[in-house]
């Protein structure tokens, strides 16, 4: 169990974290999401007692984690793979930790073949590969067999073989009852690996629920219907007080389900060519829920284009452009 | 003593404590017997045997500096926060390991520049003679030197964070700081004579350091037990700024 409570981080007048509360539940992937320099790492920073709250406070199993006695068998955290000294091998890297905290060193073979690097234990850690890296950082996570982990980007620049060891890793851990906070910028990836999701922008919780519910909320699903007797069905929609949007070649219906729509259209005896149900991707939606709080950035990319700035129009618009 | 044996893990699974403790010897038996087969026999004396040791003493500096500023350079730091979120005691124990090690450099070597001088130079008129309590203190007096430095070291190098800083801190200090103040006539010698490393250099000299008769010392400098006291300070001044910060700063 995670919790933050009234988190907040500020580095001079800057708010990077801005009272952040959050609890995270066992037995699941929690998904921590925002697009980049929303304050995740710094956040998950603070809940493993690096960074020291401005105010606010996070809690481990109810206790800071300063407080926890030997923390490593409690808690496992893979915030930066790079965190090797490069010219000491990965079983020394191991080795120091796990003496540490009391772990015996037969662990460190343990979990080195756990993550696959038996063969390159004695190797100097700094020789190896970015998803070598990772796996040595997830190898040093698993070391005190901890029932708390935390994964700070942990896809990031991986290959698609990676990306998916990584992905099944964390649902095993979960599934094995473990509590386990995993950050990303990408909900395409969380989309998949996460069961719950804890969003936020510039330092702020933008939501907080299921990822099912937390997509369902944020795509609008429409139903997309063709038929060669489209306006009888227009017509019909209109009746019905449906609100639908005319497109090139077919109708787009927005507030009714996917039945409903079949069931008009079958009851007045029209030919129908498509009937689907259609989601706004889930890029979109994320963008749209955190775009207002984008930290940095071209907020709107199309402004070049927006009305008044037609660059066909002519000299006019530049004129306008430059005042 | 778990977390001693961590910060020796971690020491000596890098190669630069290896290279600063081969450093320090092949300076020692290097200086040494130069020293002894060069110098005139007037100028071949206890004290001037351990001529080596400010040499070896950077170094030392230099590994144990570098024992705190590396896991900055790579980030380790966090790891071994996490791993021991009492901070206090990670750089308690990190300290004290380098101070040891330090310590044995400072103790073999001298011992080893000793015997070096003596065999190759000889005793002439027993100026290599031990036999008070004062020849001991010249002759293992580096031992606690060398400790000490190893902790301004840490010290200096917990609050730069940097290697390249730390090390340019660390030899610029005693090499000009302390020396260029010494050029600004008397006053200024009565006040070099006082900062830390050249006090700490008295607890290894004689009582009355001379080369060709003429005296080395002004008599306002501090004597051998003044300027440990100085210098051992002056560490330990640092030690706990160096905690206070360490404690108080984001990992």
């Amino acid at each position: 169990m995670i919790e933050a409570i009234g988190l907040s981080k500020a580095y001079g007048s800057t708010l990077a974290v801005n009272d952040l509360s959050f609890a995270v539940a066992p037995g699941t992937v929690t998904g921590f999401l925002g697009p980049n320099g929303a304050g995740k790492s710094t956040t998950m920073r603070m809940i493993l007692g690096l960074d020291r709250p401005t105010k606010g406070k996070a809690l481990i199993n109810g206790i800071p984690y300063e407080e926890i006695s030997k923390p490593l068998t409690k808690v496992g955290a893979l915030l930066d793979a790079n965190w090797i000294h490069p010219n000491r091998s990965a079983k020394s890297h191991l080795r120091w930790m796990a003496a540490s905290n009391g772990i015996p060193a037969s662990r460190v073979t343990e979990v080195l073949r756990v993550v696959g690097l038996e063969g390159v234990g004695d190797r100097a850690a700094g020789k190896f590969s970015l998803g070598m890296k990772q796996r040595l950082g997830l190898a040093g996570a698993l070391l005190g067999d901890p029932g708390i982990l935390l994964f700070d980007e942990p896809v990031n620049g991986l290959d698609p073989e990676g990306i998916l060891w990584i992905r099944q890793f964390m649902k095993s851990l979960a599934a094995e009852g473990r509590t386990v906070l995993v950050s990303s910028h990408l909900l395409s990836e969380m989309a998949v690996t996460a069961d719950h999701l804890v969003v936020i922008g510039k330092g702020h919780l933008i939501s907080n629920s299921s990822t099912v519910d937390f997509i369902a909320n944020a795509t609008a699903s429409t139903v997309r219907v063709r038929s060669p007797q489209l306006p009888q069905l227009r017509q019909l929609l209109v009746d019905q007080r449906i609100a639908f949007t005319d497109q090139d070649g077919y109708l787009s219906v927005s507030d009714a389900p996917i039945e409903q729509v079949g069931d008009i259209a079958g009851a007045a005896g029209l030919t129908l060519h498509e009937l689907s149900g259609q989601s706004g991707s889930l890029e979109e939606a994320f963008i749209k829920l955190t775009g207002d709080s984008l930290e940095y950035g071209d907020r709107n990319p199309t402004a070049a284009l927006a009305p008044g700035a037609d660059p066909f129009a002519g000299p006019n618009t530049l004129t306008k452009g430059q005042n | 003593m778990t977390l001693l044996n961590v910060e020796r893990i971690k020491l000596f699974s890098t190669r630069s404590p290896y290279w600063c403790v081969a450093l320090i010897l092949i300076i020692g038996v290097g200086v040494s017997i130069l020293f002894g087969a060069t110098a005139s026999d007037s100028s071949i004396t206890l004290s001037n045997s351990q001529f080596w040791a400010n040499l070896g003493m950077m170094v030392a500096m230099v590994m144990a500096a570098l024992a705190i500023t590396t896991e900055y350079r790579f980030g380790t730091i966090r790891n071994s926060v996490l791993a021991v979120p009492k901070r206090g005691s990670v750089l308690a124990a990190k300290t004290i390991v380098v101070a040891l090690i330090s310590a044995v450099m400072g103790l073999i070597t001298s011992i080893i520049a000793y015997y070096l001088v003596l065999t190759i130079g000889g005793n002439h008129n027993g100026q290599m003679d031990i036999s008070t309590s004062g020849d001991w203190r010249v002759l293992l007096g580096n031992t606690v030197i060398f400790a000490l430095a190893a902790v301004i070291a840490v010290a200096v190098g917990t609050l730069v964070r940097q290697s390249a800083g730390a090390i340019a801190i660390l030899l610029l200090w005693p090499l000009l700081v302390e020396s260029i103040i010494g050029a600004f006539g008397k006053t200024g010698r009565n006040i070099s004579e006082w900062l830390p490393f050249s006090a700490g250099s008295r607890f290894t000299q004689a009582a009355n350091p001379q080369i060709e008769g003429e005296d080395l010392v002004s008599t306002s400098a501090p004597n051998w037990w003044q300027g440990l006291v100085v210098f051992a300070l002056t560490a330990l001044v640092l030690w706990i700024i160096a905690l206070v910060v360490l404690k108080r700063r984001d990992a």
